[in-house]
């Protein structure tokens, strides 16, 4: 396996490859975010206790799986770079924070914003909605920290150690809020349990999650080469793209 | 460890008839903010050679010493001792390497002697006779005074003092002249060939002009690029 | 040509400690002003709530916690900057000793000199507070167990953020949400203590906590250690 990635550890080739898989990257996106999110919001059935209000799931769910998926993939990325000395994933991981941070805060502001017409109210200390916030938290201080370093090389080792630390911490943050959101609210706050969802509404939803996901994807790989051609500026192969595409 | 001090006084007796590499560096590059400083540099160091690094300023000198002495990574490439690699048996390396940055290292809230007796025991030396090495730094009579009372000059020759006590073979000094009398910085080079003549190595920076004949020195050459 | 004595690290770790402490107590200012922090942050909230002794007691824990998190905050800037400054930090990477002994040594030097202070005078504030009376065996036991998770966890905040001009505002942006379960677990012990509840569950996860970042916390401060000196 090592040998066949061997030559996508350079730079240059994974830069020019991740070049050619965007334009078919978006166009899954845009079919799948287009079939799940009209099927969603349009066809798919109200939620017979809350109505329409319920299709906010359709984005509060993807986001919210997505932005821990994000962070474990980043932590799996520095892993890399600290052991192994990926440049690669070094730049992979920076290209994630941000997006991860995003993603957080649209899984926090939709919760929020669910919570209104279901708990009458913006906010409430529930569990998953503080661990989430905690989430974003995390994504804020390995953003700061990689901008608080002149260079990138270190920013990136200083990044990927703390959300090591942060991917250890993580389960604990949020069994530690689970516990403390049971000890105080009690039965104050109806749990959401998850009903056994009818297959009209499932089907949207897997559609919403991986257009998500790829959009995602897609960011990340924008994001991705973007770090590269940073890294890599004084780089032969960097300047000829200049010369040859000009500056933009 | 212990066979590599033995191997140093064998070369003490034999003087230096048979050289052995101590230190190498492969294929170095060195990447500062998106400016190669130094790029592909190998680099072979024997016991006896006393090294110079030269070069304008920001051409990468004291990022080579500090990737040599392993305080910085190299974006490319290794750096050997003893045909092993530094960061992987750090602990074998340290015992023989000392460095001095351009930090001295000393603490004003403690007095010369207290300083020196601390850098001796962190480095594994005998911290009994740091009373006797300040002396040989010329700071007999201020080895109770606070370090933040002495002054750039004294703080260095309290880092300097390790020199005269280390076993280590292996010397990385930057700019060890800076703020050192003229006195001082002959002593400091007789040290220095003392040491070379024993069989270990010294590497280090300085703008000044060493006295020693031509053909003692090596020299290494760095050159400011522009991209 | 003296011979390299083979320091034990039992040796190198009373060589860290001893000289840390040393500068400490010849810099009272650095133990004194987290003190006196955490007193005035205290007393600050009385102010601002209202003198009511059922409110007061009602939060007091997470009060006493909160100030315990924040001045442990402020003095953690001492752990490794003046070191990283002078240059002192580098020598010590670069000593045949392992980092892990030396971070070790380190961290524990600064829990004696900044955590070890709080846990003498909270009993004090709790007074002040109102805090309910059977939580103060309570409130010794999770600072004594609390606060040196505080300094570990601070110590890798620290540790990535020394070589960072302005790293003090970020510092807390880092560290602050590391210290949310040990804040949790210790105001829930003490809650439950005044209801005269057995906290033994919530001791023993603190306990875990502590143990396990004694032994994890050392190894992440040395590798990022050697980021910060780079």
């Amino acid at each position: 396996m090592w040998k066949w990635l061997h030559p996508y550890a350079n730079p240059e080739v994974s830069y020019h490859f991740v070049g050619k898989l965007l334009p078919w990257i978006s166009k899954i996106t845009i079919l799948l975010l287009a079939i799940g999110i009209v099927w969603a919001l349009v066809f798919a059935p109200a939620d017979y206790q809350q109505g329409d209000s319920f299709r906010i799931f359709y984005i509060h769910v993807p986001t919210a799986i997505l932005s821990m998926s994000i962070y474990i993939a980043m932590a799996s990325a520095a892993f890399c770079s600290l052991v192994w000395q990926f440049k690669l994933a070094d730049a992979s991981a920076a290209a994630m924070a941000p997006v991860g941070a995003v993603i957080t805060a649209i899984a926090l502001f939709t919760g929020a914003a669910w919570g209104k017409p279901m708990w009458g109210t913006w906010w409430i200390w529930d569990a998953r909605l503080t661990s989430e916030l905690v989430l974003l938290f995390l994504y804020l201080g390995i953003i700061a920290l990689h901008n608080a370093f002149e260079d990138k090389n270190l920013a990136g080792k200083a990044a990927g150690i703390l959300s090591l630390v942060g991917v250890v911490n993580i389960p604990i943050i949020k069994y530690s809020v689970e516990w403390w959101n049971t000890l105080h609210q009690g039965a104050t706050v109806s749990k959401m349990e998850a009903p056994s969802m009818s297959i009209e509404m499932f089907l949207p939803f897997v559609f919403s999650f991986l257009g998500i996901a790829m959009l995602v994807t897609y960011v990340i790989s924008i994001r991705f080469r973007t770090e590269l051609l940073a890294r890599n500026g004084m780089r032969p192969w960097v300047r000829n793209l200049i010369t040859e595409e000009g500056v933009k | 460890m212990i066979l590599l001090v033995n191997s140093l006084n064998i070369q003490c007796s034999d003087n230096q008839n048979n050289k052995s590499l101590l230190l190498s560096a492969n294929a170095l590059t060195c990447i500062r903010e998106d400016r190669i400083l130094f790029e592909t540099l190998d680099l072979s160091i024997y016991s006896g050679d006393i090294v110079q690094v030269e070069g304008p300023n920001g051409s990468g000198k004291t990022s080579l010493l500090r990737i040599l002495a392993g305080l910085s990574q190299p974006y490319d490439g290794s750096v050997l001792f003893q045909k092993q690699s530094i960061s992987e048996h750090a602990d074998v390396f340290h015992q023989n390497l000392l460095y001095i940055g351009h930090l001295p290292g000393v603490k004003g809230e403690m007095t010369a002697q207290e300083n020196l007796e601390f850098n001796l025991a962190l480095h594994g030396n005998d911290a009994a006779t740091a009373e006797e090495t300040l002396e040989k730094v010329n700071l007999l009579g201020f080895e109770d005074a606070l370090a933040s009372h002495l002054s750039a000059g004294q703080h260095r020759r309290i880092s300097l003092a390790r020199l005269w006590q280390s076993s280590a073979p292996i010397w990385i000094l930057d700019e060890p002249f800076t703020a050192i009398d003229k006195r001082g910085v002959s002593e400091l080079e007789q040290l220095f060939l003392a040491h070379a003549e024993r069989g270990g190595c010294v590497i280090l920076t300085t703008h000044q002009d060493l006295s020693f004949p031509e053909d003692r020195v090596k020299k290494v050459t760095l050159d400011y690029r522009f991209y | 040509m003296i011979p390299n004595q083979d320091l034990s690290y039992k040796a190198a770790f009373s060589l860290i400690i001893k000289r840390d402490l040393t500068i400490a107590f010849r810099h009272r200012d650095d133990i004194m002003n987290p003190l006196l922090f955490f007193i005035i942050v205290v007393t600050l909230f009385p102010l601002g709530i209202g003198p009511e002794s059922t409110t007061l007691s009602r939060i007091a824990p997470g009060i006493i916690w909160v100030a315990a998190l924040l001045s442990t905050l402020l003095s953690l800037d001492r752990l490794f900057k003046s070191d990283h400054d002078d240059g002192s930090l580098e020598q010590m990477l670069l000593s045949p000793h392992p980092v892990f002994i030396l971070v070790l040594a380190k961290i524990i030097a600064h829990w004696l000199v900044t955590g070890l202070p709080l846990i003498f005078i909270a009993p004090l504030l709790a007074v002040l507070l109102h805090l309910n009376e059977n939580s103060y065996g309570a409130l010794m036991l999770t600072l004594l167990l609390g606060t040196p998770i505080l300094s570990l966890l601070g110590a890798i905040g620290v540790a990535l953020t020394v070589g960072i001009k302005k790293g003090g505002v970020l510092l807390s942006l880092l560290v602050l949400p590391l210290y949310i379960p040990v804040l949790i677990f210790a105001t829930s012990a003490i809650d439950t203590a005044a209801m005269n509840l057995p906290y033994s569950g919530q001791l023993a996860i603190i306990a875990a906590l502590f143990f396990g970042s004694l032994t994890l916390a050392p190894f992440a401060v040395s590798s990022a250690l050697k980021v910060s000196t780079n």
